[in-house]
């Protein structure tokens, strides 16, 4: 546990000094995401950052250094009987609770329980000037300034060092059931979207292999008469299969040699038709597609259903793998990435060529 | 900030009416006069003038004129905003979106709506109810704030807490930037790539872009609520039920909480049956399947005589739960009865800080001589103090004012913020400068030049101009506290 900030500041206003570039680590787990980085630049370690800075169960709030581990964040909480509800992937033991933001991955409940992003409520975060800023707060809602904390949700590091974050935590389940049964992925979509539309206590809708998963979770009386209601089979190791989900080591993300594609697409709509094999999430938000196949060639297919592809792992990594971005967009993100890291120190062409 | 329009207004009326309606092209003062400020009356302006465009490309055509002759602009939904976001430039535009009005699309199985920004906010809810659907964020001028607005503002309510503010439920906006270019920032799936546009867009006061388009997420209607009001004898029990019935792991659907003053005032107002000796009292809906609703409402009851309530009563049919909300639903015109005019505040606190909080403002309200009710959204610490004045007292309002400010300064030296969700807009643009340092300000200034380089998108709100800081931090008492939290007072 241990605050280096001043060190981190230090090293961002030499770089910035001698015109060189960072890659920012924190645990190092997610060094597959994004395009290739650059290697002449240095590597920021945020990793030894951690710690937790201020926790008060009784506000659901959470201020931690943004190097800590979510397994000793998610420790400290259970204590408390909380949690991170947004159930944020641990690709292994020193995931990071800054990474995860960086990178605005969430589980499974994502779509009831909300993302990373949702749950921030305010950041400190080191500039491309090594200026050490807060934005937001610790509180619930917060609307002074503009929301400079849920920007850094996805942007890759491409604009700061997020050192401390804010975040709400929830408490856990008090109860929690899997109702599991056989079903066609041409049938599935309307299933789960039907079944989400029904004021019940759904935390969880997924599909793989020939099989829909429906979570239930919160008060026992109300997961337990749900499930009495609905189809399926209650599931014997629902929390072990919805850990595999929530860490991608389910079977279907197994080796690197096919491609991870990631759609986030219209909930309701109509799976691609592609060569490869789907892993449908969120109820039908979030679409894992394992095939092989360029970006562009993708676009359209995510288009269609309205939302947007990525590269997730694997494949060709000096090209773009993030969705295609308008010009008025790319104009408007430059100019922020700009404001930021006028220097163009962090993490550059991480998240986009032109980035 | 925006350098001198160079157009006149005759000429600006005259290149909007060769393609807008000239009956919609407002520039006699009489027309104008309703535009001349929004909720937040104290602050008023007339505008150079006031369009009301039918489509997506005549906003991208005003746009585009105002930022070539460096006109500025001020989007305007309905005007029911409480920190004068909308308050007009006098040497600017007011674009009001009024006309576009239409609910374009409600998908039920996608559970989503698609809505031009001039919908109102209680129109979705009411239009989504065939499907068993509503809205979630529920600002209390819901009956006429338009989405467009709640998008700018990052609108709350009373279920925050369980159910988000408007950032946690919309899924895209479609926007016209300074520069007159359609975009759309997010999609119909979540979390998509890059930078959180849409995150940045929610909350920006109009700063940034004008929203043509909104799609937000609608929510199934819960299968039951029920609320339970408990009454305490001290602020201090009533704040500290709060903790115990969130750390308990029940997240209300709603948590409220109103002091002495508001709790007498309500109910003469709607009779609600509040216990009128009780200092504090607390409504806590409790909403989900009925099993769950009944497990959780045993508990909060529990919870409650447990932490000392004086009385505990819950709602057992749709008619007494009405009953307990009206009290609060009507306390702001409740308490304007008791008082010639009152002055709404919105700051929030970690709610730890509630009973502290609310003693301390007693104190001050005795400092400057004007009484001061309380009624807030417990849940997220949300408070809604109302400073009873009388206008017509010469220096009435402009105590009410320090009065209100020294409210705000407390929020953030006990580590909270100056706006919930009112927003900054004219009336707090002060205050920013106590909660944000300058290298934080100005970063800010440079996010705002990344969308609109030429600074025509509603000037001089939302983020102060340096120079005005140093002043307003060095005036006696008010210290910057932003190193602070903690330490605030022990």
């Amino acid at each position: 546990m241990a605050d280096i900030s001043q060190q981190l500041k230090e090293q961002v206003l030499q770089a910035r000094e001698s015109g060189h570039k960072l890659n920012i680590v924190g645990g190092g787990t997610k060094a597959f995401m994004g395009r290739e980085a650059d290697t002449d630049a240095g590597t920021l370690n945020v990793g030894e950052h951690t710690g937790i800075v201020d926790y008060h169960p009784v506000e659901l709030v959470l201020t931690v250094r943004a190097g800590t581990p979510l397994s000793e964040i998610e420790a400290t909480l259970a204590e408390e009987g909380q949690c991170l509800h947004f159930e944020p992937p641990h690709f292994g033991a020193a995931s990071t609770i800054g990474g995860t933001l960086a990178c605005n991955l969430s589980g499974p409940g994502r779509p009831w329980a909300g993302s990373v992003r949702d749950q921030v409520l305010g950041i400190r975060l080191l500039n491309g000037k090594g200026e050490h800023l807060r934005f937001g707060g610790q509180v619930m809602k917060n609307v002074a300034g503009y929301d400079v904390s849920r920007l850094q949700a996805g942007a890759l590091g491409t604009l700061g060092v997020i050192t401390e974050i804010s975040m709400k935590v929830m408490p856990k389940p008090a109860a929690s059931l899997t109702l599991v049964q056989e079903m066609g992925m041409d049938e599935v979509v309307h299933y789960m979207n039907s079944r989400a539309a029904e004021p019940k206590p759904i935390t969880a809708a997924c599909w793989v292999d020939g099989k829909v998963y429906l979570r239930l979770a919160g008060a026992k009386s109300g997961v337990e008469a749900t499930a009495e209601k609905w189809s399926g089979e209650v599931m014997e190791e629902g929390d072990h299969f919805w850990r595999q989900v929530q860490d991608m080591r389910h079977e279907f993300f197994a080796g690197n040699d096919v491609p991870l594609w990631r759609f986030s697409v219209g909930s309701t709509a109509a799976t691609p038709k592609l060569e490869g094999n789907w892993f449908i999430d969120w109820a039908g938000s979030q679409r894992w597609f394992r095939g092989a196949g360029e970006l562009k060639d993708l676009e359209p297919a995510a288009r269609a259903a309205g939302g947007q592809v990525s590269l997730f792992r694997g494949g060709d990594r000096t090209g773009e793998v993030m969705h295609h971005q308008p010009e008025a967009l790319k104009g408007i993100q430059r100019r922020i990435k700009n404001a930021f890291d006028p220097d163009n120190i962090f993490n550059p062409g991480r998240l986009y060529s032109w980035l | 900030m925006t350098t001198k329009p160079k157009v006149s207004k005759a000429e600006l009326a005259e290149q909007f009416r060769a393609f807008i309606d000239p009956d919609y092209v407002i520039t006699d003062d009489e027309t104008m006069k309703p535009y001349e400020c929004d909720g937040m009356s104290m602050y008023c302006e007339m505008p150079l003038l006031v369009v009301l465009p039918e489509t997506v490309e005549q906003v991208q055509r005003v746009m585009r004129i105002c930022n070539e002759n460096a006109v500025p602009v001020v989007a305007r939904g309905a005007g029911t905003g409480l920190s004068a976001g909308a308050m007009p430039n006098k040497e600017g535009v007011v674009l009001s979106l009024a006309k576009f009005n239409r609910i374009v699309e409600i998908d039920p199985l996608a559970r989503t709506a698609r809505l031009q920004p001039g919908v109102r906010n209680l129109a979705i809810s009411e239009e989504a109810a065939q499907y068993g659907l509503y809205y979630g964020p529920d600002p209390s001028s819901q009956i006429a704030c338009t989405i467009g607005g709640n998008v700018a503002e990052n609108s709350g309510g009373v279920h925050c807490l369980k159910y988000g503010l408007t950032v946690h439920n919309i899924l895209s906006v479609e926007m016209v930037t300074a520069e007159g270019d359609v975009v759309t920032v997010g999609s119909d799936g979540l979390d998509g790539c890059g930078m959180d546009l849409l995150a940045l867009m929610t909350g920006s006061e109009g700063l940034l872009g004008v929203v043509t388009e909104v799609k937000v997420k609608l929510l199934p209607k819960p299968e039951v609520a029920q609320v339970v009001m408990a009454g305490f004898d001290d602020v201090q029990k009533g704040g500290d039920a709060v903790g115990g019935i969130i750390s308990h792991g029940i997240i209300p659907g709603g948590l409220e909480m109103m002091d002495g003053h508001a709790i007498i005032a309500a109910d003469d107002f709607a009779q609600a049956g509040y216990p009128r000796d009780a200092k504090a009292l607390l409504l806590c809906e409790v909403d989900g399947t009925e099993e769950e609703v009944h497990e959780h409402i045993a508990q909060a009851e529990e919870v409650f005589r447990k932490l000392g309530a004086t009385s505990v009563r819950t709602s057992q049919s749709e008619e007494e739960r009405a009953l307990l909300w009206k009290g609060r639903k009507s306390a702001f015109p409740a308490v304007g009865r008791i008082s010639p005019d009152y002055y709404c505040m919105d700051g929030t606190i970690p709610r730890r800080e509630i009973a502290y909080v609310l003693t301390e403002m007693e104190k001050m309200s005795e400092e400057f001589g004007l009484r001061v009710a309380n009624v807030f959204h417990a849940g997220d610490g949300n408070l809604h103090p109302l400073i009873l004045f009388d206008a017509n007292v010469p220096g009435e309002f402009e105590r009410t004012e320090a009065f209100g400010s020294r409210i705000l300064e407390m929020c953030v030296e006990v580590g909270g913020c100056i706006t919930g969700e009112h927003g900054v807009g004219v009336e707090k643009i002060r205050q920013m400068a106590v909660q944000f340092n300058d290298e934080e300000l100005q970063q800010f200034h440079d996010v705002k030049a990344a969308f609109d380089p030429a600074g025509i998108l509603n000037p001089g709100k939302g983020v102060p101009a340096l120079r005005f800081c140093q002043e307003y931090r060095s005036l006696e008492h008010k210290q910057h506290t932003h190193e602070h939290t903690e330490a605030a007072h022990g």
